[in-house]
């Protein structure tokens, strides 16, 4: 008998499983058939970095509400403060380092901006702990009330920071080495872009690492699935639930921090303004799959960068457009999570 | 008393403090042209009335069904754009404000129902977010749309004669003009939509959209289709905020996505719902009334503490005048937890 | 600790509502150590909301549950499940996302899971082995349930709580089910509640016997007792035997 921990391959065909690909070939898809609409192949690169960096982005900031709704059906609405206040706390931080960010050194300008995400997470984590406790936390399960006492905390959020740093935009200049972009040729990609590109890459692979390799992980999965099962397992879903919560108002920070250099300024309503995307983001996912966040976000910003190009006027609909059909194909978003 | 009873719809504010407060709003907005005369004091009392009509409208969701839309200023910026975009371009006369008004209301109405066969059967959670984005999406698409709409400047637009400014009536002893009629206008309009609404939730009608707020699933159990009258409902709301879009127009002479279709306009009308009382449309009343006077004059009272408390570390900040969102802010906040009735629960118990 | 004669699990005057309704109106009765006690019952009689509040899912309104001497009516469902309750629920509760390896992993709640426990388990349920590292969400609706058997029993606990093991199972299953439970029981320690509609399977398994009807227990004994007497049968579960082959 082989050892339990690796058991004998299966003896007869193991049923089908049943990996869902479709949606994995949407983006690509998506890419290809835009190449002959756009024509011009270096334009097309460029359009399709700027898509995907925006995209990790955003995936950045939906991962976390897209779990924190799934494990305990709380939809976050002030999750947009955490954004503005992640780009607020590095804009802060980001003068005493211009030591780093001055110099042309990209290894100094990533350690740099690995502090000013450092810094940001931090703060949001705290914040988000507080949120927890004082403005979700007493009204669990009520979601009329949810929805709204997340609204009010959103606009004190806001008018905090209105109050602090006042309601006109404030730069956050992009460190020297990632200014400028790569050229191949005739193609020129943003090198901030890139890094973008990088870190969302790194978040992702991060958390499929946790959630896939981890007990916390798997707890959190099999929560989002079924939280009544982990709690009757004899596992608190209450502490696993506050610590997501953390996680996604820290991961909220780092998606502000990116986006904030991604526009070089600020503005407190920030976060409020890609709320929307990000919404639509986590719907077209399916509400609580973090592959189906990805996906979705990687496909909204890059739809919205081709409509850009192709047809100006749609670019900012095209978003709804794309929800409506994803919604008309797969009801409750790419990747449903089974639910109870 | 009767007869008052029947406007009332056999629904009469609760509490002698409330009916006292009430009072003193229908006739400090009856009276406004004379009470409080000057432009700026009109601009507030005219405020007050298209506002009480949107935010008593979005009560009928949120308050009577239990829905939280984000669409709501949508239908309110299609009033304001339907009317406004009327005089606009078929020139300043009774008919253009009529098939404006007429247009938009078939548009908002088509919307919403659409909006709520789509999602409304789906989880409170899943509307909101969709609202969002559809509301979202409208607004850019009246800012992209420039030629047609004014883009982000919007239009500014005449009134037909006599609701202009130059317009004089000698009505006896009291010389009216332009300006106060148009006032009139608007506050017996709203009024007249105030009282369609009290109507509308103390129908039988209204009765089943509560049931469904209390129990889903036991109204459901007892043979109404809850989907329908979640439309019913939303379809009814919508048309009613588009009316107080088309007012809002008529006041301002001027349509844009700021004053109609901006998420902030959305935000103030939840504040004033809550804050105000959900459930009971005169919340809405007392709401709008308390944010359209402290976005006037609450910034003033802020700017003497925020001038007293100079040498202080940030009370001076806190307080300055402009942070006078942040306190409704808070304010909402405690309102959603302590008094999920708002000012008028708290009110109608005296 | 009260003494070992007393009832590992005793159940006084329990009340839950669900909402606005009344489902328990009073249930007594009390589960032996080292027994296997079934609960037996219509549709609808509040089987699975007893298990349910046992386990804290639901919280009852009055009366008390008593867990081996501690009153656990008010405590929360982890708390329950760390006295040492395990819970196999109605629709077995299997986390469809993840391995049949790591459904069990997340049931050991201690540590790694211990193989000379695993090999018990895999001549159990061989197909646990074979699907092992598959998505629980492929798995035939037979094998699930054997899963979340596996999960119960993957350490050693007090007592199991298991709503309807045969539920929609094909026969042959059944007869592999009944084995495991016969396995299960050779450990005298080893205290099980099932709630069953399948006569059969209770009748060839069950010690002791509760039926209910209307949210209360209106029958309690022993299961031989309650196998024999067919009147009884009928009266209290309106079924002859002839409905089961």
């Amino acid at each position: 008998m082989t050892a339990p921990a690796t058991p004998a391959p299966a003896a007869r065909p193991a049923p089908a499983q049943r990996r869902d690909v479709a949606p994995l070939l949407l983006v690509p898809l998506l890419a290809l058939a835009a190449l002959p609409l756009i024509g011009d192949l270096s334009t097309w690169i460029t359009l399709t970095a700027a898509g995907l960096a925006m995209g990790m982005i955003i995936f950045i900031i939906a991962s976390g509400l897209t779990l924190v709704f799934g494990l305990m059906d709380v939809l976050n609405f002030g999750h947009g403060a955490f954004i503005s206040v992640g780009a607020y706390a590095a804009a802060v931080l980001a003068p005493s380092l211009s030591g780093l960010t001055q110099t042309d050194s990209l290894v100094l300008n990533i350690v740099a901006l690995l502090a000013l995400i450092a810094l940001a997470m931090a703060v949001t984590g705290a914040l988000g702990y507080a949120f927890e406790r004082i403005i979700i936390m007493p009204v669990y399960g009520q979601h009329l009330k949810q929805i709204l006492v997340t609204v009010g905390g959103l606009i004190v959020a806001e008018q905090l920071i209105i109050a602090v740093f006042g309601p006109v935009q404030i730069a956050l200049p992009l460190p020297a080495a990632f200014r400028g972009s790569i050229v191949f040729g005739d193609v020129a990609i943003e090198r901030y872009r890139v890094i973008a590109v990088a870190v969302g890459l790194v978040v992702f692979a991060a958390m499929l690492l946790v959630l896939g390799r981890t007990k916390i992980g798997l707890l959190i999965r099999a929560g989002v699935e079924n939280g009544e099962m982990v709690e009757a397992l004899g596992y608190h879903i209450r502490r696993l639930f506050v610590g997501v919560f953390i996680a996604g108002s820290a991961l909220a920070g780092l998606g502000g921090v990116m986006w904030g250099f991604y526009r070089e300024a600020l503005t407190p309503a920030m976060g409020m303004d890609v709320m929307v995307l990000v919404f639509i983001v986590v719907v077209i996912g399916g509400l609580g799959s973090v592959g189906g966040c990805f996906i979705g976000a990687l496909l909204v910003a890059v739809t919205a960068n081709y409509t850009g190009f192709l047809a100006p006027k749609l670019a900012l609909g095209s978003n709804i457009l794309l929800m409506a059909l994803i919604l008309l194909w797969r009801s409750r978003g790419l990747y449903p999570v089974a639910k109870r | 008393m009767k007869l008052l009873r029947a406007i009332l719809s056999g629904d009469p504010p609760r509490g002698r403090v409330l009916t006292m407060v009430l009072l003193a709003i229908l006739l400090g907005l009856a009276l406004a042209p004379w009470l409080f005369p000057g432009t700026a004091s009109l601009n507030v009392a005219a405020k007050i009335s298209y506002f009480v009509v949107l935010a008593a409208s979005y009560d009928l969701l949120l308050g009577y069904t239990g829905i939280v839309s984000f669409a709501h200023t949508m239908f309110f910026g299609i009033g304001g754009y339907g009317a406004g975009l009327a005089l606009f371009n078929l020139g300043p006369s009774w008919s253009s404000i009529l098939v404006g008004t007429a247009a938009a209301l078939v548009l908002a109405v088509a919307l919403a129902l659409i909006i709520g066969l789509f999602s409304l059967r789906v989880r409170a959670l899943f509307f909101a977010m969709i609202t969002l984005a559809v509301a979202s999406a409208f607004s850019i698409l009246a800012s992209q749309l420039s030629a047609i709409t004014g883009g982000e400047d919007g239009r500014t637009f005449r009134l037909p004669e006599a609701l202009r400014p130059g317009f004089h009536l000698d009505a006896g002893p009291v010389a009216l003009n332009g300006r106060i009629i148009a006032y009139y206008l608007v506050f017996l309009a709203s009024l007249i939509l105030f009282l369609a609404m009290l109507r509308v939730v103390n129908s039988p009608f209204g009765r089943v959209l509560q049931a469904i707020r209390e129990n889903e699933f036991r109204a459901e159990a007892l043979g109404y289709r809850t989907v329908v009258y979640r439309s019913i409902a939303n379809c009814l709301a919508a048309a009613a905020a588009t009316l107080a879009g088309v007012l809002s127009a008529i006041w301002l002479r001027y349509t844009g996505p700021a004053v109609t279709l901006s998420f902030d306009v959305m935000l103030d009308v939840l504040l004033m719902v809550v804050i105000g009382g959900m459930g009971t449309l005169y919340g809405a009343v007392i709401g709008a009334t308390i944010f359209v006077l402290a976005e006037t004059y609450l910034q003033s009272l802020m700017a003497i503490i925020s001038h007293a408390t100079a040498g202080l570390p940030l009370v001076p900040l806190v307080f300055h005048p402009d942070r006078w969102l942040l306190w409704l802010g808070v304010l909402f906040v405690l309102s959603v937890y302590f008094f999920p009735f708002g000012i008028v629960g708290r009110l109608a118990r005296r | 600790m009260s003494s070992d004669t007393a009832p590992l699990l005793t159940l006084t005057g329990v009340n839950t509502h669900i909402g606005p309704y009344h489902i328990l109106q009073g249930v007594d009765f009390a589960v032996p150590r080292g027994s296997l006690t079934m609960l037996l019952g219509r549709n609808g009689a509040g089987k699975t909301t007893t298990l349910r509040t046992i386990m804290g899912l639901w919280h009852a309104s009055a009366g008390a549950v008593r867990f081996d001497g501690a009153d656990i009516t008010a405590w929360a469902t982890p708390d329950i499940a760390q006295a040492g309750i395990a819970y196999v629920p109605e629709n077995m509760g299997i986390f469809a996302d993840l391995t049949v390896r790591d459904n069990l992993l997340l049931a050991a709640r201690s540590g790694p899971i211990d193989e000379t426990r695993l090999r018990w388990i895999f001549g159990l349920f061989p197909a646990l082995e074979r699907f092992w590292s598959l998505a629980a969400g492929v798995l035939s609706g037979g094998q699930k349930q054997m899963l979340s058997i596996a999960r119960a029993i993957i350490e050693p606990r007090r007592l199991f709580l298991i709503d309807e093991p045969t539920k929609g199972l094909a026969p042959a299953i059944i007869a592999n089910m009944i084995e495991a439970f016969r396995e299960l029981k050779k450990n005298p320690d080893t205290t099980i509640l099932v709630v069953e509609q399948n006569f059969l399977f209770a009748k060839s398994l069950g010690d002791a016997v509760a039926v209910m009807d209307n949210g209360r227990v209106v029958h309690a004994g022993a299961m031989a007792a309650l196998a024999e007497d067919r009147g009884l049968q009928q009266r209290l579960l309106g079924l002859s035997l002839d409905q089961h082959q």
